[in-house]
């Protein structure tokens, strides 16, 4: 018999995505600093890798920008990491929310989750705006669990300020 | 609520390898008694009644220690070791006294045992000496201790990260090499290959008395007569065996050891440092300052004997003595009958988690000497959400890497789920743990 805690805090949405994660890829290899100047094809790219001292997960999320300033576009996203399902799901999540947007699209999405998160479940998500992000809404109610959700939005807030 | 009173230790109580399990259990009316002593354990978490099965992390204090704490502050509260008044000498006089019952606690004298924060910061302590000796602090009596290039440092890979940084830093400091005796993946430590490890150019081998991961009892007696026989200290980790088995240090010829309070029915804020009395006279100290000279004047310092060297500043005064009083509770109940204990207990865990498909027990199998402890690994489901899928259901267990990521990389996992037990641990929270346990895999659409 499983609790309806559980169940809140673990979503369907949740296991789906730690199950089948989405971006995630089997290698990354250092980027060397040139690549934050250009490459050969024109996209600049970096990536930050983040680890929680609690548990030991660690994550290396990658962005690929193409044009600058709040206008540029994320091109390219890729991550790599070990952890439990509240991290990769938000990692599988976080390549859906982002790829494809603008710096600042992302950057207000990254707002919004991180206010969510941080809400010690007061904040009733808004599911049109955020998507499958809106299903962490139940983490925000274990205080422990926060930074397994937020761990690739930090290495994503990370890896893009080193573009900005 | 009154103090138990279990019978009396038996004669077999203090073995030298503390393996012995001729003691009697504790019965489970025993059990329930002990529990009452643990004000903690009386509490719904989420719902139900807590099961602490994470001691291994922490473990929690009868109420003996705690009054000893209360009572200390309340009645003797002064400056130790100085003050001519009449509290001063009272306070002096039980944290002396505290010193005693722990020393004869783990088969040591009272000038060998050297009141510590915690046991890593006994582990630094020694780190620091060393490298005070590779100085030439210390003169050539400390020359023992001193470290080079060439010199080599070994430890294993089933470390606690207490007992394996300050020895990377001491190598680092010193220029002497680090060498490490593998893991086997039954979560024993490979004796062949230490044996070709352990050479004359080894100094120290600082090494575990039992996993805090896997559970795995170390043959110290074997290590030590091969250290020995290339000169090398041996340096001993004995966190997770002072509170669980009975420990005699002097039988086991080490020559240094820490343990720390917190995991032993005592306080935080209190460790302790074992040295054998010639190695501790002839060593550096570490920390420098007040209570620990004989004669300063502007250019140097001459230093007190052991402990007193070693033990600068104001000392942890209530947590020794609260110790002492965890040690008194401890003893009475009689360590070998803990031990015994919690040899049924890790039985009944590895049983129940080797039945259940799906978990993997990290370390020796069954049948195998373990501490009452197990660590698992549940396919496909990550440690942090099976600790958190027990914890809805108020048992609280530890998961992570326990502070030891280079074992848990050896045996192929980057994070496991550990239950650990004490005295005050009842068949049934074990049997909690294992139906909990078992409805994970299932919850996380694991499938097998």
């Amino acid at each position: 018999m499983t609790s309806s805690a559980m169940q809140q805090l673990y979503q369907q949405i949740i296991l789906d995505h730690a199950k089948s994660a989405h971006g995630a890829v089997a290698e990354l290899s250092d980027l060397d600093d040139a690549a934050q100047v250009a490459s050969a094809d024109g996209l600049r790219r970096a990536q930050s890798h983040q680890v929680n001292t609690t548990c030991g997960d660690e994550i290396t999320v990658r962005v690929a920008l193409s044009g600058a300033g709040a206008d540029a576009q994320i091109d390219g996203f890729a991550w790599r990491g070990v952890g439990c399902s509240i991290s990769m799901a938000s990692a599988s999540v976080l390549n859906d929310t982002v790829r494809g947007t603008s710096v600042a699209e992302s950057e207000a999405m990254l707002d919004l989750f991180r206010e969510m998160l941080r809400s010690r479940g007061t904040i009733e998500p808004d599911e049109e705006v955020l998507g499958d992000a809106a299903a962490f809404a139940g983490v925000s109610k274990y205080p422990a669990r926060v930074k397994c959700a937020m761990l690739p939005w930090v290495a994503f807030e990370a890896a893009l300020l080193q573009l900005l | 609520m009154t103090f138990v009173a279990p019978p009396p230790a038996s004669a077999h109580d203090r073995t030298p390898d503390g393996q012995s399990l001729h003691d009697q259990t504790l019965s489970h009316d025993e059990v329930l008694r002990i529990r009452n002593d643990f004000p903690v354990l009386h509490q719904l978490v989420n719902g139900h009644p807590l099961a602490y099965l994470d001691s291994g992390a922490t473990s929690q204090n009868p109420i003996s220690v705690m009054e000893a704490e209360q009572e200390y502050y309340e009645q003797r509260n002064a400056a130790v070791h100085r003050g001519a008044h009449t509290l001063a000498f009272a306070a002096t006089e039980v944290f002396e006294a505290a010193r005693a019952t722990v020393a004869a606690f783990v088969g040591a004298s009272e000038n060998e045992i050297v009141w510590t924060s915690n046991a890593t910061e006994g582990v630094n302590l020694v780190s620091y000496s060393f490298s005070n000796a590779s100085l030439g602090l210390g003169g050539p009596a400390a020359a023992r201790f001193a470290l080079g290039a060439g010199d080599e440092i070994v430890v294993t890979e089933m470390e606690h990260h207490s007992n394996l940084i300050p020895w990377q830093q001491l190598a680092l400091r010193t220029g002497a090499t680090l060498r490490f005796i593998p893991v086997l993946p039954d979560g024993t430590l490979d004796l062949a290959a230490a044996a070709e490890i352990l050479n004359s150019r080894s100094r120290l081998l600082a090494v575990t008395h039992a996993s805090n991961v896997v559970g795995t009892i170390n043959p110290i007696d074997d290590l030590v007569a091969m250290a020995h026989a290339v000169d090398a200290l041996v340096f001993l980790d004995a966190c997770q065996s002072a509170p669980h088995l009975a420990l005699d240090l002097a039988a086991l010829d080490v020559d240094f050891a820490v343990f720390s309070g917190h995991k032993m029915l005592g306080p935080t804020g209190i460790g302790v440092l074992y040295g054998k009395a010639e190695l501790l006279a002839a060593m550096p100290p570490f920390l420098t300052g007040g209570s620990m000279i004989t004669t300063v004047d502007m250019g140097t310092a001459e230093f007190l004997a052991p402990p007193q060297r070693f033990e600068a500043g104001t000392q942890r005064i209530s947590q020794a003595i609260a110790l002492a009083a965890a040690v008194d509770y401890l003893s009475h109940t009689g360590m070998g009958r803990i031990r015994t204990r919690e040899a049924e207990l890790g039985r009944r865990l590895v049983e129940g988690v080797t039945a259940i498909p799906g978990v993997r027990l990290l370390g020796p199998g069954r049948g195998a000497e373990r501490i009452g402890l197990v660590a698992v690994d549940v396919a496909g489901v990550h440690a942090h959400d099976v600790g958190q899928f027990l914890d809805e259901t108020g048992i609280a267990v530890r998961v992570g890497h326990h502070c030891a990521q280079p074992l848990h990389k050896k045996l192929g996992v980057t994070a496991s789920t550990r239950a650990s037990t004490y005295l005050y641990t009842t068949d049934d929270e074990v049997d909690r743990f294992l139906v909990v346990l078992a409805e994970v895999g299932p919850f996380f659409g694991v499938s097998r």
